[in-house]
């Protein structure tokens, strides 16, 4: 059913798990101005660590119980394994050429792929998610699945918790010095190492998040479920302006919607009728990616800032 | 009397390239120490060096009686020394509030802070009336204010100014120097680097000339003003 509406429904929670994954591309980006291109893989980990819990636990036992252990299991290993990259894989390359960090993060990616294709059990194949145990709902034409219930409450409830540490707390306002001048942060008494390890870890605890909704939403994790949605966050990232925490989540949210949209309407397009379609959708994520580098290549909250020398 | 600040036979090299070659120098608390010379001389280097910045290859640091290697830069500040950089380096997207509250990062006395912000807009009128406005808005001599104004607010036994009337307007130069004679007046203990060696040199107790990376010449502001050689090469005389 291609209603609009449903294709609302569905970009919305597309768009919200490509903003919760996109925060921790663009806070790494904005403090130590590297792309985490292992970050789909911390989202990926954070999906299996919260299945991980979920079969440590009592049989048939209430998802009531079950979810907030799942995700405090997949917020453990996402910022585990975010924190330890940054400590053991890029620290040591802080002030190497930019590319070194970078060649590294697609290693990391690949190694972390790899580590749970070949060593967690049966991981080989997609693994079955637990489920919750309302919805599907159906409102209209519309049928809303437990798991967009789900992201689309947590997502802005992360958000707004993350604004509020941003802007109000201590460690909030040292992140902004860290991200605006990281020397003279130093300068003022800040530990920017410090710094930089708070962002890994909310950039992980935010990966783990989506990483839950995905396994809800889609019934299962896959080792290599990072890669797609890796990529799609990064583009939500640079298109609300990467550096800028409200510019992932609107990122995500814009193109989450387009690719729902474009998906399920561009076929009606005369002469497009062979574009439509799930196997383009993300054709369609990056041809909104290379227009916004084309006309707006800051993005859409990007700031040009009068940094006066 | 034993100096606040004491470097000996200090070197730093960035990479292969010593940029200071041993230089020793010291500062008594109350005073105003300037180091003078042209562009490449090593002077910011050495401030960079002296705040934590940049590490030194050898030699020593003694401030306030404590040996500063290995401590890094975020401590140091805690200890007592708080550096305005060159260039200015305010926070560009803080307001000019919250730009002068990271001055204070480190301490935990509200009330003193908000005593201090006041004192910050007292000495600079002109923070305290955008104090709300993004710190990136303001002209080049009201940033060069609004980051002097945030090194005073961690209160230090010592503050390093570097290059303060650079690439300013000749009133808003007159106007940075004014300060920083009046902050000596008040007994804050001064490192300043400056290009403008008269009004450094009117201003120091103590001053050093330094080229490629060695302290060529010391004296007392007073006599260095009045040297031959320095008067040729920084003060524009033949």
């Amino acid at each position: 059913m291609n209603t609009l509406p449903q294709q609302l429904a569905n970009g919305l929670f597309l768009g919200s798990m490509y903003g919760l994954i996109a925060i921790g591309y663009t806070m790494v980006y904005g403090i130590v101005q590297l792309i985490n291109f292992a970050h789909g893989e911390i989202f990926m980990t954070g999906g299996f660590g919260a299945l991980t819990v979920y079969l440590a636990l009592p049989h048939g036992i209430s998802m009531w119980i079950a979810l907030p252990l799942m995700l405090a299991g997949g917020a453990l290993v996402s910022v585990l394994i975010g924190v330890g990259a940054e400590r053991f894989a890029y620290r040591p390359l802080r002030g190497a050429p930019r590319l070194a960090p970078l060649i590294t993060a697609i290693g990391l990616s690949l190694a972390l792929q790899q580590a749970v294709f070949n060593w967690y059990p049966d991981a080989k194949s997609a693994r079955v998610f637990p489920q919750l145990a309302f919805g599907p709902y159906h409102i209209g034409s519309i049928t809303i699945q437990s798991g967009d219930i789900f992201v689309i409450v947590a997502a802005p409830l992360c958000m707004a918790a993350l604004a509020f540490f941003v802007r109000l707390s201590r460690t909030g306002r040292a992140m902004q010095a860290t991200a605006q001048d990281p020397d003279t942060a130093q300068l003022m008494g800040i530990d920017t190492n410090r710094i930089i390890v708070i962002a890994f870890a909310i950039g992980g605890l935010f990966a783990a998040v989506a990483g839950v909704a995905y396994g809800l939403r889609y019934g299962s994790v896959e080792y290599d479920m990072g890669f797609i949605a890796g990529l799609k966050a990064f583009t939500a990232a640079v298109l609300g302006g990467i550096g800028n925490i409200y510019g992932a989540m609107l990122g995500g949210l814009v193109l989450g919607l387009a690719e729902a949209m474009a998906t399920a309407y561009i076929s009606d397009v005369p002469g497009m009728h062979q574009l439509g379609g799930q196997g383009w959708s993300s054709v369609w994520a990056f041809v909104l990616l290379i227009l916004v580098l084309l006309f707006r290549p800051q993005g859409l909250l990007g700031e040009r800032v009068a940094d006066r020398a | 009397m034993t100096a606040l600040l004491e470097v000996d036979n200090l070197k730093v090299a960035y990479g292969k390239i010593e940029a200071v070659k041993g230089i020793s120098f010291s500062v008594q608390q109350g005073q105003v120490v300037t180091l003078i010379g042209t562009n490449g001389a090593g002077k910011t280097t050495t401030l960079r060096t002296l705040s934590g910045l940049l590490k030194p290859l050898s030699g020593s640091i003694t401030f306030d009686g404590k040996p500063l290697s290995g401590i890094p830069a975020h401590k140091i500040v805690a200890m007592g020394l708080a550096h305005s950089p060159e260039g200015r380096h305010i926070f560009p997207r803080l307001s000019i509030l919250e730009n002068l509250q990271l001055g204070a990062f480190l301490r935990k006395d509200p009330e003193g802070i908000e005593k201090d912000i006041q004192r910050a807009y007292d000495l600079f009128p002109i923070l305290g009336e955008r104090r709300k406005q993004a710190a990136g808005t303001l002209s080049g001599g009201e940033q060069q204010m609004l980051a002097m104004g945030r090194a005073l607010m961690s209160r230090p036994k010592l503050l390093m100014l570097d290059e303060p009337s650079m690439g300013l307007s000749p009133i808003m130069m007159q106007k940075i120097l004014e300060t920083i004679a009046e902050l000596k007046a008040q007994g804050t203990t001064i490192l300043l680097v400056e290009q403008n060696a008269q009004a450094a040199l009117s201003l120091a107790d103590q001053g050093h000339v330094m080229e490629v990376g060695s302290i060529v010449l010391s004296g007392t502001g007073q006599d260095l003003l009045h040297d031959e050689s320095v008067r040729k090469a920084y003060l524009g005389e033949d």
